[in-house]
């Protein structure tokens, strides 16, 4: 094949200083490489962890000491301005450092999200670290966040009876007292989700594994995820806000429209 | 003002015989030349905002279509049942048969999403633009003699269209409509003595019961659209019978009415308008999704979803209860008092009544029996406008007040800062739109005085020969001069002894009632006025 449209090409053009797929090749190669190379790295990396627990807990330390520890205290015994870290476990540090939340940008209401600031090693040494200091809530296990062969209307039910009163039954986000808010689900990835769940952040309340079971919280989780993938039957949906929204839809563009027409009808020709 | 059809001199062809004698044969029968007479001559002056009563019109007769398609459809029960349609996330859950009937509708029967989707945005756009046309209506005081009865029923078609909409969207038994009702519910409830009564009457027992449902569909679909109907029917005979307002213009005069008649022109453009209105009902029904019951599942008296309001037009109740501040609750005589529910119905009521019976207190006031076929400016009766723009803010805050929670979100406020703002504002925002608004009609008529009497500034600067310079100010024409002068002059009444030599309390206060109407005005420029001016500028 290659030869054929290098010789087709080689009729069609006048012989050049560089074959035409010598881009092509060039690209090939330099993808391979940096492939290759960030696949070994990154293997590399996962096999030092299974090989010394103890040097991802040495390092999540540090970083611990570095960025955490002004507010929760050395020792995690937390201070004035944040509390104590031991025994919140892993699933709370991965979800917090993870979603960007932690480190706080500026004390407020609640923590609100933003760009992560670590990498996902360093959380994940964060996590082993904060684990290590006190037993608590692990982080999910995978067999759980696939959102495949569980039970989704079981998942939409509990949604709507345990997540709607804050989160909005469509998972649109809603308001809480005092500046604070229920943020709004959409691409929060299956693991936070479940961490959320298990660890109750910020106003949160905690659904532990007695009041709904990994199978529940997996069900939920399939539930988000049709949420996210299954786009909107019946057209825009305006930010699933409701008659609110739909509402304002209909005075400003609906009506807007009606009166530009009745304008226009009843202008005089020119 | 309509010209009369030519005389007919040719010999008539023998369409124009069969045109004829079918005419005759029906009119010999039914008498129905009259009728086409009277309403066929109606006239339609040419403005804008005379098309909003119409939009609600036609978005009516649209939802009465969809509608009815609806109903072919729909099951309204409670009885329950096992989802077994095609929406995955329901399937296997317990619900009652008329939410399992919509979900059918929208998913397993061929165009039924968007005729439930027309349904709903034509609901929302045929409140929103009797709204309008209220608005329209009062701003330019067409509720004046001889309308006032006119406005009264079309008042009555407002209401009926609100409750109309609540219970359609009560229909689907969701959660949001469930929601809905138990708010409806707790109000009812909330009326002293009687409401547990009524509460027990309307829903069959405890809420929710298992008949609301079929209660409200004979509601929806039989008695209010009937009432409606007949509403409209009379509406539109008031609206020939007392024929059309017109704004001041060139031949416009308070005896004629200068437009199109119904036939043939006007009525080929009103249907093509209906066409219209439909096309962009159906346009944003199959590109902008609403109520989607599925995402809001089966209704369930323990959950409720975070941003849960009603339909747009019963915003300003939602709106009023979450205004009430906290601990309106007592004891008295061992019955409970909830005024945190009595005291948003009686505002509303008060608010509603003062709606429904302004042209009958305004008349009042002004003492005014004569005809009005003139549509003010709305500047030209500044406490009238003023008194409008006061009742828009209220209606705004306590629609604003029922999406609290959102306003909260979206504007990263905190939702008690929201509460209390809106609280100041439903007491000072009119208050302050009022004289706002006074301010500004009064400074637009000394406008429009001042340039009846002097023209207005041209731009173009003339040096005279002693080397004085001057604007050169453009006289209007006479044409446009019209506009600006031809409105009614009011004065304050005086109070004056009856035939009996007294003064009675009730002329007292409305002497001053009518002095806090007509203390500030403008008075029109007059003929002399005029003619002064222009002795001055020649």
């Amino acid at each position: 094949m290659a030869t054929k449209a290098a010789r087709a090409s080689r009729r069609s053009q006048p012989v050049g200083r560089r074959h035409p797929l010598a881009t092509v090749a060039l690209l090939l190669v330099g993808l391979l490489g940096t492939g290759g190379a960030y696949a070994l790295f990154t293997s590399s990396a996962t096999a030092e962890t299974s090989a010394s627990a103890e040097a991802l807990v040495e390092e999540g330390g540090k970083l611990f000491a570095a960025n955490c520890a002004t507010c929760h205290g050395l020792d995690l015994e937390g201070t004035t301005q944040a509390p104590t870290l031991i025994g919140v476990g892993a699933a709370a540090t991965d979800f917090q450092v993870g979603t960007g939340r932690m480190p706080l940008a500026i004390s407020g209401p609640q923590a609100e999200q933003k760009p992560v600031q670590f990498t996902e090693e360093q959380i994940q040494a964060l996590a082993v670290y904060v684990a290590s200091q006190g037993p608590g809530p692990a982080i999910p296990a995978d067999m759980y966040l696939t959102g495949e062969g569980y039970d989704v209307s079981n998942g939409a039910e509990l949604f709507r009876i345990n997540c709607a009163m804050c989160h909005n039954v469509a998972g649109a986000g809603g308001a809480l007292t005092e500046g604070k808010f229920a943020p709004a689900l959409a691409d929060v990835t299956a693991k936070h989700a479940y961490e959320a769940m298990l660890t109750g952040p910020q106003n949160m309340p905690v659904f532990n594994d007695t009041n709904l079971t990994p199978e529940e919280k997996a069900d939920i989780i399939t539930y988000l995820k049709y949420l996210d993938e299954t786009p909107s039957v019946g057209g825009f949906t305006l930010g699933s806000l409701g008659p609110v929204s739909e509402g304002l839809f209909i005075w400003i563009f609906g009506l807007g429209a009606i009166v530009a027409i009745t304008v226009w009808l009843t202008a005089k020709s020119n | 003002m309509t010209t009369t059809p030519a005389q007919d001199v040719q010999p008539k062809t023998r369409g124009q015989r069969f045109t004829g004698a079918a005419a005759n044969y029906i009119d010999e029968r039914t008498s129905i030349s009259g009728l086409v007479k009277e309403v066929g001559r109606k006239i339609f002056p040419d403005h804008w905002s005379f098309m909003l009563g119409e939009v609600a019109l036609y978005s009516f007769i649209v939802i009465l279509l969809s509608g009815t398609f609806l109903t072919f459809f729909f099951e309204a029960s409670m009885v329950e049942v096992h989802y077994e349609g095609s929406y995955a996330p329901l399937k296997g859950i317990e619900m009652s048969a008329a939410m399992a009937s919509t979900l059918d509708i929208s998913f397993d029967i061929r165009g039924g999403l968007l005729m439930r989707q027309i349904h709903h945005w034509a609901a929302l756009l045929f409140v929103a633009s009797i709204g309008l046309h209220m608005l329209r209506v009062y701003f330019t005081g067409a509720f004046r003699k001889p309308r006032e009865i006119n406005w009264f029923i079309g008042f009555v078609l407002f209401v009926l269209a609100m409750a109309e909409g609540f219970t359609g969207y009560s229909l689907p038994d969701d959660l949001l409509s469930g929601n809905g009702l138990r708010i409806i519910d707790g109000m009812v409830k909330g009326i002293p003595v009687i409401g547990t009564w009524i509460s027990y009457l309307l829903f069959g027992g405890e809420f929710p019961g298992v008949d609301i449902v079929s209660r409200l569909y004979i509601l929806h679909i039989m008695l209010l659209p009937a009432i409606i109907i007949a509403a409209i029917g009379i509406h539109m005979l008031l609206l020939v019978i007392n024929k059309h307002t017109q704004f001041a213009g060139p031949g416009r005069t308070n005896d004629n009415v200068v437009g199109s008649p119904v036939m043939p022109g006007f009525a080929a453009k009103a249907g093509g308008f209906f066409f219209i209105i439909f096309g962009v009902i159906t346009l944003i029904a199959s590109t902008f999704s609403i109520n989607p019951v599925w995402v809001y599942g089966p209704y369930d008296p323990s959950p409720v979803s975070a941003g849960t309001q009603p339909d747009w037009y019963i915003g300003f109740a939602d709106g009023a209860l979450r205004l009430v501040p906290p601990g309106w609750e007592t004891e008295w005589f061992g019955f409970t008092w909830s005024f945190n529910i009595i005291a948003p119905l009686v505002i509303l009521g008060l608010f509603i009544a003062i709606v429904a019976f302004y042209p009958f207190i305004e008349a009042w006031i002004t003492g005014d029996k004569r005809e009005h076929h003139i549509a003010d400016r709305p500047r030209n009766a500044p406490t009238r406008t003023a008194i409008g723009a006061a009742g828009v803010t209220f209606y705004a805050v306590l629609w604003a007040a029922a999406s609290s929670d959102l306003l909260a979100t979206h504007f990263k406020l905190s939702i008690e800062g929201v509460i209390h703002s809106c609280q100041a504002l439903l007491i000072f925002g009119p208050i302050i739109a009022y004289f706002i608004t006074k301010r500004v009609c009064l400074g637009l008529q000394k406008k429009d005085r001042e340039i009846a009497l002097h023209g207005y500034e041209s731009g173009r600067i003339v040096r005279l020969p002693h080397g004085e310079y001057i604007e050169v100010h453009e006289q209007l024409d006479d044409y446009e001069l019209w506009k600006l002068v031809s409105y009614e002059d009011y004065k304050p009444l005086m109070v004056r002894p009856d035939a009996q030599g007294r003064i009675t309390v009730g002329q007292r206060f409305r002497a001053s009632v009518s002095r806090w109407f007509f203390e500030d005005r403008i008075a029109p420029v007059s003929q002399k006025e005029i003619e002064q001016s222009k002795d001055e500028h020649h």
